[in-house]
């Protein structure tokens, strides 16, 4: 009888339905409402991944540019709601410009498949932010976001979603490791590339640690984008009232979650091994590196190839660190080996453990990775030689959140004992 | 009359402030500080990068003291902030030219006497 509370929620939600067949609404309607409902949900979920990236890049960068890290992600997640709707859904699945003339495929409204996929959107855009972050005109960056989510992620994500070309030849991508997080992670390759490291990063011809402010920040942030990931890949299976849809989304979740253990603990062992001590920021990129690696696939692995799809892909990203820093390519947060290299790893491994044609996924891998990081470099190159992208090297010392936002994120005692940055002043 | 500062390890402070109130001291201000001393920079890993921790986090401990004082404050100090290891921190000794007591107006010795209770 204790239990009985419990079970109150539950039956109230099953009464309600009863209720409604007795009152004559269909079986169809009930399915209706549950689908819209779960994808709304799931979206939510989604959504909670934008202050999971914000949280995640503001500790992982300086204290003086944690308003910068902070404006950025309020700001593309505002752009992306808007660019997205205005132009980019048209572009990547039809129908006319701020959503006119669309009809969905799916069992749910226009505007539950719009807000589903406007999440989408937002996220492969604010993967750049933080890779570029500590050296970025906030201006440069908007239109940034822009152009990211109005035309970059719109026209490749068709090749894929909007039914185009490599739909069409067989390639699977379940929820984007590909089409959200390979083309997020190389754009921001070219992003990088095209505005450089940070001051005093390379100084005397090795790379030298900025280490993040506040690691417990990072922490947080990676939970949230671990919860919120259930939607991203749950949630894409759209559809939840059948008992076939209720048990994929179930071993999606399961899977999901494998994946991401099985790239933490991956990454802890390895940093470990590498490091002599298990490496916070290195675990939190194992963790996500898992996710991506699972993302293209949850549907259709066993319990046993989602844990290998992840721990491979969390130790991946560990070398993918190093090795980007070796070649002096500056991300500050790993998001071009979590995005980038583990999301052409998570195509390959539905290919390796999935069934799929490996050769067609590595054929779409390399094609959304290679797509992504030519726009990426141009749009940034193009953006350099107008209004132009980099702060001064004066500007970068004293930090982005003074210069850029006329606040200090923090009082100046707080940053007394920031570790030195040898030649910053070069 | 003196102006007794020490610079200690934060993790002393508990030992040292047991210690001063054995030896009979009252009335210290303590701050937190920053920086280096012999012990200079330690490297870490982050990410697989090094990197140098140059400023390290002290307690800095300001005592007034008159003059029979000064003794007993810097041996309670020293027996208490020692561990042997570098990084034990410093203890300067300066002289004081005045002392006021804001509520009563005493000054010098008197108003470095503390109050009975």
């Amino acid at each position: 009888m204790k239990t009985l509370p419990r079970l109150v929620p539950a039956t109230a939600v099953l009464a309600s339905f009863a209720l409604a067949v007795a009152q004559g609404e269909s079986v169809a309607d009930v399915a209706f409402a549950l689908d819209t409902v779960a994808l709304l949900l799931s979206a939510l979920l989604v959504a909670l991944m934008q202050p999971g990236f914000a949280l995640l890049e503001a500790g992982l960068h300086s204290s003086k540019n944690v308003i910068n890290i902070f404006m950025k992600n309020i700001a593309d997640f505002a752009v992306a709601a808007l660019a997205y709707w205005a132009v980019g859904f048209a572009i990547m699945y039809g129908g006319g410009l701020f959503l006119r003339n669309y009809v969905t495929g799916m069992n749910v409204p226009n505007s539950a498949d719009f807000f589903f996929q406007m999440v989408f959107a937002a996220t492969a855009a604010t993967i750049v932010s933080g890779a570029i972050g500590g050296r970025m005109k906030f201006g440069a960056y908007l239109i940034f976001s822009v152009v990211m989510t109005a035309l970059i992620y719109p026209v490749m994500g068709a090749w894929q979603w909007g039914g185009g070309w490599l739909s069409q030849l067989g390639f699977a991508d379940f929820a984007g490791s590909s089409v959200v997080h390979a083309v997020g992670g190389f754009a921001a390759l070219g992003a990088v590339l095209a505005i450089g490291p940070r001051l005093g990063r390379y100084a005397g011809g090795r790379a030298v640690a900025m280490p993040g402010h506040n690691l417990a920040y990072a922490g947080l942030g990676l939970f949230l984008l671990w919860i919120g990931w259930f939607g991203f890949n749950g949630g894409s299976q759209l559809a939840f009232s059948t008992q076939a849809d209720a048990t994929a989304v179930a071993d999606i979740f399961l899977h999901t979650n494998l994946a991401a253990a099985a790239g933490g603990v991956a990454a802890l062992l390895v940093s470990w091994a590498l490091f002599k001590k298990p490496d916070i920021s290195m675990t939190i990129n194992g963790v996500l590196g898992g996710l991506v690696s699972i993302t293209a696939g949850p549907d259709v692995v066993t319990g046993l190839s989602a844990v290998a799809a992840g721990a491979i892909g969390g130790a991946l990203v560990v070398g993918s660190v190093v090795m980007f820093d070796r070649l002096r390519v500056d991300d500050p947060v790993g998001a071009i080996s979590v995005h980038g290299v583990a999301g052409l790893w998570g195509t390959a491994a539905v290919g390796v453990f999935g069934g799929a044609n490996l050769g067609v996924q590595l054929l779409g891998t390399f094609s959304y990775a290679a797509g992504a990081f030519v726009a990426g470099y141009l749009v940034f190159l193009a953006l350099k030689v107008t209004i132009g992208i980099r702060v001064s090297p004066n500007e970068e010392v004293r930090g982005l959140d003074i210069v850029e936002h006329g606040l200090p994120g923090y009082s100046s005692e707080d940053r007394l004992r920031d570790p030195v940055v040898v030649g910053a002043g070069d | 009359m003196k102006l007794i500062t020490a610079v200690i390890r934060p993790e002393r402070l508990p030992a040292v402030k047991e210690s001063l109130f054995a030896a009979g001291v009252r009335g210290i201000t303590i701050s937190r500080v920053s920086g280096h001393g012999g012990q200079g920079g330690v490297v870490e890993t982050y990410r697989g990068s090094p990197y140098v921790v140059e400023f390290h986090e002290k307690v800095q401990v300001q005592i007034a003291v008159s003059d029979p004082f000064v003794d007993p404050t810097v041996d309670a100090l020293v027996k208490a902030a020692r561990t042997g290891n570098v990084g034990d921190g410093k203890i300067f000794v300066q002289p004081l030219e005045r002392v006021i007591r804001i509520r009563t107006g005493e000054e010098d010795t008197e108003a470095l006497t503390p109050v009975e209770r």
